[in-house]
């Protein structure tokens, strides 16, 4: 604390373009970009750009979260708002270059409408984005596009305001939606006679049509991937530049370690990992014990399958999680910092390893921190496939170098963990939120979410729904919020038989209680938990002992063999799973399988077998009928149930 | 296990013994440093030899068998050599709802090897993966460094066969 803010935050930043440019193109680099084709676009658009003799800046950026639309390219030219292009092939990526930068032309079908929409149009409308949003067979954005061209070009408006086709905008089942551009301001279920009005009216006299308009707020709130999608997470000063590393200055010169503690307890911010533990107070704990050294961990072992939250977070903003462990050093007084970072992720361990490097050269680890005297060191360690390491003791043998065992609880991690010495794990989510709690104060962030749940957390939400994607919401937003209104429902419109959460540890939130509001507290009660965010969709072709069967196979595959409750009851029961999933299962069977879930819950030493027997239980608890349905049903039910399943029929043609 | 059939650590390939000194240097001021050697050792060999293992013990004092505990315990580790080409199966929920088992199926049958063995010839390693984490692009397989996303059963022959013809066009 002996130099200001203003003037630290200046020096660090010397040198750096801070001034948004008006011109550029990103595309979206994470690995499912670049499974999807991001890095030959980007060669591509590199080498169209320079073939037109422009120079239009093309940058990597992480995933903006449609991962339905990938690969995902923005562009922005100095005289219109920022475009977003989703599924974008080469002969796309050519006719950015020529026609959208060249002529200034939008391209149809790939437009990705923005979820800032507009309630008033108070600059001159230069184009309409067109979307049939209805769930029926027979797309009419085509025609409708052509008959709202017409009356435009009636109106002498052809050349000035353009009509495309737009691949989502975020709306469903509204009938036909259109979006006015640059102001946002978005109508839903437009009529053919309404496009006479949207023309004279609208676009001519500026003014909204009220009874149109779609006027309800986004339903998400980007804090944790706030910069995931528009920043270069390869380059800190692009991340310096939108703001990274302020919170932490801001605390380093100004606030005392207490002070930032005392923030994260005011902003109710929970562990994003599972368990839910609020993050202040487990900070304060580490703090309390003496010791000549402590540490600081980032648990990025994301292993739930079905889940890449994390992955996102760190391949799109690692910067945000090295200040949030560099915030949650200093508030510990932690002299060491580990990313556990699984090895399957090889890009995120790349970018954080940069990152790492970046902020050292900038004076932001090492010694002597911008002249404040605290030192500070991070390094990654890697896992090496082992789901049972997500747990807190577990992650620490491994990062000692050992086999990933749990051990009893307590001696808690905050008074005696790595090394023996008192350590705080946090998750990825968590610590990419500390940044900006910190910068913007606790009560910011207590303002969002619920009494006992607050701010927001991600999800990634998969399965059969119709836009898997990354999405950030308050909490308390329910499921069906998530699922039908941010995702666009089911896909193929087979109807939902229930959201999965919290993976292998977690349930299924079958489809009457959808309108749960999603808090740490809801979701225990219904027999699931909040977990890292997967968020997996099943519909009526899922079968549920099927699926029951495949959670309690990984966590017996990852069961690491120290305590037998875990070892011996899940292999059992799996045993009993497979006899009912083969038609030869009998009622006490599953009578059995209650009794060995209850000593499981009780007796396993750590987090993963208390917590396998989940996906059984709720399985049992909401679909109770598919498992006697097996068992009545006897082997010739059993026989026809795989059949269809192996062919991806309706189960319920079957039964 | 049999160690008589293994030369001394004196006889290696000197390339060998170079790789696995440079990693005990570098990592040998780091405290828990052994996974991240053993990492390393795998990412150079594409499995951990033993006698990388043995020559591992001697030089960092590890006992042999706390080497294998970990070897052992971790899935990502292994012992032996695979084949050329891996095609890695993502089996998340994800891709395990949207038919990843019937993908790993028509695999198995197409190569005639099951998850987690390698084709005769030595071309084609299987395995299975717990999740890649493209789930937006369920189900997915990751052939060689690359990951195809949607794979339909009937494009397994497809990616199969390109392989094939490149190995040969090569040869």
């Amino acid at each position: 604390m002996n130099r200001n803010f203003a003037q630290t935050w200046e020096t660090l930043r010397h040198g750096i373009t801070i001034a948004q440019e008006d011109t550029w193109i990103r595309v979206g680099m994470d690995s499912g970009g670049i499974a999807a084709g991001a890095g030959r676009l980007c060669e591509r658009l590199v080498t169209e750009v320079a073939a037109a003799g422009r120079q239009i800046p093309v940058r990597r950026v992480g995933s903006y979260g449609y991962a339905f639309a990938d690969p995902l390219v923005e562009v922005k030219s100095a005289d219109s708002p920022p475009t977003l292009y989703g599924r974008v092939d080469d002969a796309l990526a050519a006719a950015i270059v020529s026609e959208h930068f060249g002529r200034g032309r939008l391209l149809d079908g790939h437009i990705i409408g923005s979820r800032r929409r507009g309630t008033v149009i108070n600059e001159p409308v230069t184009g309409i984005l067109v979307k049939d949003t209805s769930l029926d067979d027979g797309d009419k954005t085509g025609f409708f596009k052509d008959s709202l061209a017409a009356e435009l070009a009636e109106h002498g408006l052809a050349d000035s305001v353009q009509t495309v086709g737009a691949l989502d905008l975020g709306i469903y089942d509204e009938g036909l939606a259109v979006q006015l551009l640059p102001s946002g301001v978005t109508y839903t279920n437009v009529l053919s006679r309404d496009i006479s009005r949207i023309v004279t009216e609208s676009v001519k006299e500026r003014t909204v049509l009220n009874h149109l308009l779609w006027a309800q707020p986004d339903p998400q709130e980007r804090i944790v991937l706030r910069n995931c999608g528009i920043i270069d997470p390869e380059c800190i000063d692009d991340a310096l530049r939108h703001g990274s590393y302020e919170g932490f200055v801001r605390a380093l010169t100004a606030q005392t370690p207490e002070q930032v503690i005392d923030t994260m307890k005011t902003s109710g911010l929970r562990g994003r990992g599972g368990a839910g533990f609020p993050t202040g107070l487990k900070w304060e704990l580490t703090r309390q014990p003496v010791a000549d050294r402590k540490f600081v961990i980032c648990n990025a072992d994301e292993g739930d399958p079905g889940a890449f939250m994390d992955r996102s977070v760190l391949e799109g903003d690692p910067h945000a999680v090295l200040e949030g462990l560099l915030l949650a050093a200093y508030a510990i007084g932690a002299a060491k910092g580990y990313f556990y970072i699984r090895a399957e992720y090889p890009l995120a361990v790349k970018r954080v390893q940069m990152a790492i490097d970046q902020a050292r050269q900038r004076g932001l680890i090492g010694d002597n921190i911008l002249g404040s005297g605290w030192d500070f060191e991070a390094a990654i360690r890697l896992g090496a496939g082992a789901f049972v390491c997500g747990e807190e003791t577990a992650l620490i043998a491994s990062i000692e170098g050992r086999r990933g065992s749990p051990e009893p609880r307590p001696p808690y991690p905050s008074v005696q963990g790595l090394w023996g010495k008192p350590t705080s794990i946090n998750n990825v989510e968590t610590l990419a939120a500390v940044p900006w709690i910190v910068a913007k104060g606790g009560e910011a962030y207590a303002r969002h979410g619920t009494e006992k749940s607050k701010g927001t957390k991600v999800f990634a939400v998969t399965g059969k729904v119709r836009h898997a994607q990354l999405v950030e919401v308050p909490m308390g937003t329910t499921v069906r919020q998530i699922i039908f209104g941010i995702c666009g429902g089911v896909q193929d419109e087979v109807p939902i038989k229930g959201v999965q959460t919290g993976g292998p540890s977690g349930g299924i939130i079958p489809e009457p209680h959808l309108d749960t509001p999603i808090t740490y507290e809801n979701l225990s009660e219904l027999g699931s938990i909040m977990g890292s965010g997967g968020m997996l969709v099943m519909n009526e072709n899922d079968c549920m002992v099927d699926v029951a069967a495949f959670y309690l196979k990984f966590c017996v595959d990852e069961s690491c063999g120290k305590c037998a409750p875990c070892r011996a009851g899940g292999y059992q029961m799996l045993q009993l799973l497979l006899k009912i999933a083969k038609g030869k299962g009998t009622p006490e069977d599953l009578a059995l399988i209650r009794r060995i879930c209850q000593a499981m819950q009780y007796a396993s030493l750590c987090g993963l077998g208390q917590t396998a027997p989940n996906p059984v239980l709720s399985a049992l608890r909401f679909f109770e009928h598919e498992f006697l349905a097996y068992i009545e049903g006897g082997m010739p039910y059993a026989r026809k149930l795989k059949k269809a399943m192996a062919e991806g029929r309706n189960l319920k043609d079957v039964v | 296990m049999n160690t008589a059939v293994l030369p001394p650590v004196s006889e290696l390939e000197p390339e060998v013994l170079q790789q696995i000194d440079d990693c005990v240097e570098r990592w040998s001021d780091q405290e828990g440093n052994l996974i991240m050697i053993l990492h390393e050792i795998q990412n150079h060999h594409g499995y951990v030899p033993r006698e990388s293992s043995l020559l591992l013990a001697e030089k960092t004092g590890v006992p042999l068998a706390r080497i294998y505990e970990v070897l052992t315990f971790y899935h990502y580790f292994r012992l032996v050599a695979q084949g050329k080409h891996h095609i890695t199966v993502c089996n998340g929920t994800a891709c395990y709802l949207k038919g990843s088992a019937r993908l790993l199926g028509e695999l198995e049958s197409r190569l005639g090897i099951k998850e987690g063995e390698t084709t005769e010839d030595r071309l084609f390693h299987l395995e299975t993966v717990r999740c890649i984490g493209c789930c937006g692009m369920s189900p997915a397989l990751v052939v060689d460094e690359t990951t195809v996303g949607k794979v339909a059963t009937t494009e397994v022959a497809g990616i199969i066969e390109k392989i094939r013809i490149q190995e040969d066009t090569h040869e």
